[in-house]
């Protein structure tokens, strides 16, 4: 993992309206960098706005403000085709529901080929489906799949379609949506085993978002803990479970349940009470410990640095 | 102590135009008052149709019992007509559905539909259904129950909905308890909360419990024994520390071996190569052995039976007979059953 920067994500803010007044504050002043060749794994529980941070970075929505700077270019602010184009090629998503994020109606030869249609990767048809077989077998399938439509397919090959597909405009990041929360189990692994060889292969980068803490804790580099539309707490993946300190990822690890009766036996579930902060100041995220970062206030920060020394 | 419900031998199909789809083939259990049994497998291992099955909620047709029998108190729900497996429903034998969204309707208030059953079955006043509708209310935890009973399902968020169903369920102090996936709609945190719930109201009326899941986490939390199930059958079953610390069968082994725990490290997750076999054409011999990496040629021609392990320690594969080769877990399980049994992982997280 290097520490250059692929991604800069600076105050980025996605507020939807709600009625006449309302706002929905979905993601609320976020900034985190992802370093090249990482993955940066986001969890949190639904609503926090993880999702929300996905799409508005890839542009699936309009940021309210804020920016997304990818490569050092800020990419929100492209106006010129060509060069939305470009972007569009570098950055690639893969979605939560194997189900819905394939159209039905189109062979698999053509959904996973639209995006080389779009950029204009193949001169002919024969380069085409040479792309796309050779893109079946990268994520595990074969040529005799290039023909058949979704339906066809159990939702551990639908998902791999899906990888194929954001693959195949041959993206340097990913950004990967809940992509095994709707497969099972023994499929699960197999799914997670091929993004890590993909990002071994080819010098990915991902970012993660899920709910089940332990895939993300075993497929990351670094972690966001998002609450409420803010990152309350982001570190390496081992240092966060080893020493959580904001409150909530402490409620939040403590509420998984691992798989081991004589674990189970014995853990105690903290609870996380918002109102039990520091409300003197507004809290500011701040670097408690080198290269872990949580929200709170200089009170909390004085308090944290105590609980956790630096040895 | 006796058991609550039996199941014997139990087969369900469904006929399609493809022909008989054999979702369960023969299948044993039994449950006994106060204890939960979990019952873990992938979709389409028919660990959803065997509750369903013992609900009578199997649609007919398509669907039938071809075989068996389901002991509840020692009277055969199989063979029962729908009339008295109608006050038996909701009554002593409850159950928890997977989705909190679609499980309530939506156009009823969230306080009638919990004295619904209560009216019909303990033929109470409305009055008194209220009150103890409340009082149930406030048992799973949903605070001020007396502004929340008089308000519609779309008010409540997952978690809270899901509790009202956990409140339906437990209206007539059933005597069983079906719980179908009934925490993985919800996030972890709301999730620990209705197993608490769940727990308490357990050891409280001494309920048994069919608890189905896929999260090995949860199984490890809520249970006392543990059946998986593969292909239509169960194909090990044993307390819940010889399916995590002592577990026999290949498929256990890839279960356990494809979640990543906490502390783990390794480089690639020991994952089940393939996907579940089609259940219109059920594989000769051990169903699971195309996707084995412990498959033996008389996997492919013959079924293994049930192997004694220990007093209630089964499994059904040909590793445990015998003649057979001995055969150890892959690395990455029994680095598991051994960091466990110790109770290593124990205190690392605070």
């Amino acid at each position: 993992m290097s520490t250059e920067k692929l991604l800069e994500i600076k105050n980025l803010k996605q507020h939807f309206k709600s009625g006449r007044k309302g706002v929905i504050k979905a993601v609320d002043g976020l900034n985190f960098d992802i370093y090249k060749g990482e993955t940066f794994g986001l969890v949190g529980e639904s609503g926090c706005g993880k999702s929300t941070t996905g799409r508005t970075i890839i542009r699936l929505y309009d940021a309210t403000e804020g920016e997304v700077h990818f490569n050092g270019e800020d990419v929100h602010n492209v106006k010129n085709k060509e060069e939305l184009k470009r972007f569009n090629r570098e950055m690639q998503m893969i979605f939560q529901d194997p189900y819905a994020s394939l159209n039905p109606r189109m062979k698999v030869e053509d959904i996973i080929a639209e995006g080389i249609d779009v950029h204009g990767l193949a001169s002919n048809d024969q380069e085409r489906k040479e792309i796309v077989v050779n893109l079946l077998e990268t994520v595990g399938l074969n040529e005799d799949h290039a023909n058949r439509y979704p339906h066809e397919f159990s939702g551990g090959q639908r998902q791999r379609l899906g990888i194929a597909r954001a693959l195949a405009v041959d993206p340097s990041f990913i950004i990967a949506d809940e992509p095994i929360s709707a497969l099972d189990v023994s499929i699960q692994a197999q799914v997670v085993n091929l993004l890590k060889k993909l990002q071994d292969e080819k010098g990915l980068t991902y970012l993660f978002i899920a709910h089940d803490l332990s895939m993300v804790k075993y497929i990351s580099d670094r972690i966001g803990v998002m609450y409420f539309g803010k990152m309350v707490e982001l570190t390496d993946a081992d240092e966060l479970y080893k020493n959580p300190i904001h409150p909530y990822t402490k409620s939040l690890l403590s509420a998984i349940p691992l798989p081991d009766p004589n674990y189970e036996r014995t853990r105690r579930r903290f609870n996380y009470d918002p109102a039990d902060h520091d409300q003197s100041e507004e809290p500011e995220f701040r670097e408690v410990r080198p290269g872990h970062w949580v929200l709170c206030t200089t009170k909390e920060m004085e308090q944290y640095q105590k609980d956790y020394p630096v040895t | 102590m006796e058991n609550l419900l039996e199941v014997n031998n139990l087969h369900v199909s469904f006929d399609t135009y493809g022909g008989e789809v054999k979702a369960v083939r023969g299948v044993d259990f039994s449950v006994k008052k106060g204890e939960t049994l979990a019952i873990v497998g992938e979709s389409g291992s028919g660990k959803s149709v065997t509750t369903k099955a013992l609900m009578g909620l199997i649609p007919q047709p398509p669907g039938r019992i071809k075989e068996g029998e389901i002991l509840f108190e020692g009277k055969d729900l199989a063979k029962m007509k729908d009339k008295e497996l109608a006050n038996i429903r909701g009554k002593d034998i409850a159950m928890i559905f997977q989705d909190p969204m679609t499980s309530l309707n939506p156009t009823m208030k969230v306080g009638n539909q919990i004295m619904e059953g209560l009216i019909k079955h303990q033929k109470k006043s409305k009055s008194e259904a209220k009150e103890r509708a409340l009082e149930l209310l406030k048992l799973v935890g949903i605070p001020n129950p007396e502004e929340r009973i008089k308000q519609y399902p779309h008010q409540f968020s997952g978690g809270m909905r899901q509790r009202v169903v956990i409140a339906i369920a437990l209206a007539c102090n059933p005597k069983l308890l079906l719980a179908d996936e009934p925490t993985t709609a919800l996030d972890v945190t709301i999730q620990a909360q209705i197993l608490e719930v769940m727990k308490d109201i357990q050891k409280e009326m001494d309920s048994g419990i069919v608890f189905i899941t896929h999260d090995l986490g949860v199984v490890a939390n809520v249970a006392d024994r543990v059946a998986v199930m593969y292909a239509g059958k169960i194909v090990e079953i044993g307390k819940v520390d010889d399916i995590f610390y002592n577990p026999k069968h290949p498929y256990t082994w890839g279960l356990l071996g494809s979640m990543p725990s906490l502390e783990s490290t390794e480089d690639e997750l020991y994952a089940i190569p393939g996907s579940p076999p089609d259940l219109l054409n059920p594989p000769k011999g051990d169903a699971f052995a195309p996707r084995s990496d412990h498959a033996m040629k008389i996997d492919f021609e013959q079924e293994p039976p049930m192997f004694k392990v220990t007093e209630d320690h089964y499994a059904a594969t040909w590793l445990l007979h015998e003649h057979a080769p001995h055969t150890e877990p892959p690395k990455s399980v029994q680095a598991r059953m051994k960091g466990m049994a110790s109770g290593s992982s124990e205190g690392d997280r605070k």
